[in-house]
């Protein structure tokens, strides 16, 4: 029997009048990955943050684990120690070095001796292969490398899952496919995953189950299978056929 | 007397010159910082009222804000014109300064306070670790400007009777008859004081670059 | 506490008077310098190369120290050589010089933002380097340079506080006058600091009424920021 890891139930979200999502229900079990597709504008940025308490919800419950992480008296920061963000345009502290960026939530968050915290952020720096770019800055790094920064960055709190935020969609495409393997690794490694995307390759290869989201509703959900070659609604198919048809070249390159 | 007498008294003022510059600017600065910090972050009437406080100070001549800060501040506590003039300066500033580090923190913010939130850093480590020291580095041009600009008005205390460069050089003037030398040397050392401080700061700014590929 | 509003009762014909002084020096040191700083900011990007140093020169030494040893210099020390002008000529001149320097560089600015791109562009029309700056390049530098070069109005009208200092009678005299007879320093300084704040206001809503009213649609201004 699959645990459940994330539970959200019943979550609404406004921007003032403006409602993004409204009575979301969403399970994740351990070691699933889940992907999550949709047209622009339909508040899968603004779920992830959801759920990462980077904004509050309006209505409804988010668990993580047996915690309510939307209760009123929960501690956001340590909350976050446990979800990995990865953003699309990477996010990382400019300032400092590759390796700087996988220390900082490790020396500062977890308080680790410095010597701990370079050897845990060697070993995550390792994962994503980029133990050799340790001393480079952002500035330095192709968009690929830093994007497997901003993993290596997530991975070294050792959350209990980690939210993907359209990692490759800022990335040139020769360099998408060397971060699409960190993450088919990951999931490989078992780490539980929420992956907004629109790379229906790895889609249909890693994840577990397709989450389709439109206008703010989960129309449909089901393994790759189903979505894919059985979709329930028109709207599901119409919206994988235009999105395989807009990425479908890239996929070939990756695969 | 010769002309080097003559230099050397107008030049004994830099030390005046110099020394009201080193406190107005860093007092400006501090001030100027902390409440570019309540602006940014400190909710919404916090930033009304650094609003009005940028507003009035900057529209405010340096010379008159000078004048009234040196009497209020004088006819409270006693202090050497010298003292007062300083830290009036510092005051005048600090609404520029102000303006500075708010700007920098705004473009820095946004998105990277958001990734440090999301490791788990607290609000008041995102600002300590990872928005301050890039707003620093984008602060360097804007405040080496200011610098140049408290440089230059700490000729102001002038008008207090502190013995800086151009008082000494009106009354080695006056004794001397010698107005034209007198005023000259004086903008020679001033120039020398800005040209040299934003030299220093270029510097400072290229050795703070982020290294990054062409 | 507040007997300092009462100050203007006492004394609101001075403070116009002087207000107007102030406005006027602002005025006068405002279109001397567009004009020098125009000339300044066209020998520095189209001038021959010792033009060029000269302009780069006369921005640094007038930005580079302060405004109140240019007026010394100008009003004590000329006359040595025999050179001699009143109060207010003095406070023109220095007023002015100084501004050239400043909106020298807002100009130079906006010239450098326009950029070759409409050099060539005039150039190959077949008009002639200097009539492409005339009607290519100023027109749209000028406009381009407007939000930075609307700082130095307003700048300009502070700084004029100075030249009280050589005895010209504008606001900053008329408050040293009734501070003087007062002896409430900080009261009658706080009255004059109202006055020009109200001018500061005034003439920033009028800048940026102008700005908004010469609005090339489409043309973007922020590039610098
Ligand atoms: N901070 C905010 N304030 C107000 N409205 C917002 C804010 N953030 C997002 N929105 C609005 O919420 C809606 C959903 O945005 P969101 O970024 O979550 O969509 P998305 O599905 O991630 O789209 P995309 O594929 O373009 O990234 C949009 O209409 C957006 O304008
Ligand atoms: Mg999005």
């Amino acid at each position: 029997m699959p645990e459940p890891i994330l539970t959200i139930k019943n979550l609404t979200k406004k921007y003032g009048e403006n409602v993004i999502f409204q009575h979301l229900d969403l399970t994740v079990n351990e070691g699933d990955t889940i992907v999550i597709i949709g047209p622009s504008g339909t508040g899968k940025s603004t779920l992830l943050r959801c759920i990462n308490l980077l904004t509050r919800p309006d209505e409804g419950q988010i668990w993580l684990d047996d915690m309510e992480i939307t209760a009123k008296d929960c501690d956001e920061d340590q909350v976050r120690q446990h979800i990995g963000m990865v953003f699309q345009n990477f996010l990382l502290f400019n300032h400092l070095t590759a390796l700087g960026n996988v220390k900082l939530g490790l020396s500062k968050v977890k308080k680790m001796s410095d010597e701990a915290a370079t050897e845990k952020a060697m070993h995550e720096l390792a994962r994503v292969g980029l133990a050799d770019r340790a001393d480079h800055y952002p500035g330095q790094l192709s968009g690929g490398q830093q994007q497997r920064v901003g993993i290596a960055r997530a991975l070294a709190m050792d959350p209990r899952i980690m939210l993907f935020d359209e990692p490759t969609s800022a990335l040139d495409p020769e360099l998408i496919g060397e971060v699409l393997e960190v993450m088919r690794q990951l999931a490989l490694d078992g780490m539980t995953m929420l992956v907004v995307t629109h790379e229906m390759g790895f889609a249909r290869e890693v994840a577990d189950r397709i989450v389709f989201m439109e206008k703010g509703y989960i129309v449909e959900e089901g393994s790759p299978d189903e979505m894919f070659n059985h979709p329930k609604f028109p709207r599901t198919r119409e919206f994988l056929w235009k999105i395989t048809e807009l990425y479908g070249k890239k996929e070939t390159d990756t695969n | 007397m010769d002309f080097g007498q003559f230099i050397s008294y107008i030049a004994s003022g830099t030390v005046y010159t110099v020394g009201v510059t080193l406190i107005a600017l860093p007092s400006g600065l501090l001030i100027g910082t902390i409440l570019a910090l309540l602006y940014v972050y400190g909710g919404k009437a916090a930033a009304r009222v650094m609003n009005l406080y940028s507003t009035v100070f900057r529209g405010i001549p340096p010379l008159v804000l000078l004048f009234i800060l040196f009497f209020a501040v004088t006819r409270g506590i006693n202090l050497s014109a010298f003292w007062a003039g300083s830290l009036s300066l510092g005051i005048v500033s600090s609404a520029y300064q102000m303006e500075i580090v708010r700007g920098a923190l705004l473009s820095v913010s946004g998105d990277q306070l958001m990734a440090a939130r999301a490791i788990g850093m607290s609000r008041l480590q995102s600002i300590r670790y990872v928005v301050l020291p890039q707003a620093v580095r984008l602060a360097i041009p804007p405040w080496s400007n200011e610098a140049a600009i408290v440089i230059k008005d700490s000729s102001l205390v002038y008008a207090l009777g502190v013995p800086e460069i151009l008082r000494r050089a009106q009354l080695i003037g006056a004794s001397s008859q010698r107005y034209l030398l007198a005023y000259l040397s004086a903008a020679v050392i001033y120039f020398l004081l800005v040209f040299g401080t934003t030299r220093l700061l270029a510097v400072l700014e290229k050795k703070l670059t982020i290294p990054s590929n062409p | 506490m507040l007997t300092w509003l009462g100050y203007f009762e006492r004394f609101g014909q001075n403070f116009l008077r002087g207000a107007g002084v102030t406005l006027e020096l602002t005025a006068v040191g405002l279109a001397i310098g567009f004009v020098l700083g125009l000339f300044l900011a066209l020998a520095r990007s189209y001038g021959p190369k010792w033009l060029q140093q000269v302009a780069g020169a006369y921005i640094a030494v007038f930005r580079g120290t302060p405004l109140l040893v240019q007026l010394f210099i100008i009003y004590y020390g000329l006359p040595e050589i025999g050179i001699a002008f009143s109060q207010n000529l003095a406070a023109y001149l220095a007023l002015g010089l100084n501004s050239a320097a400043y909106q020298a560089e807002y100009l130079r600015g906006s010239i450098n933002a326009i950029g070759s791109a409409q050099m060539q562009a005039g150039r190959s029309i077949g008009l002639s380097k200097w009539q492409t700056i005339f009607y290519v390049i100023l027109p749209q530098a000028l406009r381009l340079a407007l939000p930075s070069w609307s700082n130095e109005p307003i700048s300009l009208l502070k700084t004029t506080a100075i030249v009280f200092l050589i005895a010209v009678q504008d606001l900053m005299a008329e408050g040293k006058r009734a501070a003087t007879a007062t002896f409430d320093f900080v009261g009658v300084y706080l009255a004059v600091a109202v006055v020009y704040l109200v001018m500061v206001f005034v003439l920033d809503a009028l800048l940026k009424f102008v700005e908004r009213k010469t609005k090339i649609p489409g043309m973007d201004i922020e590039t610098s920021r």
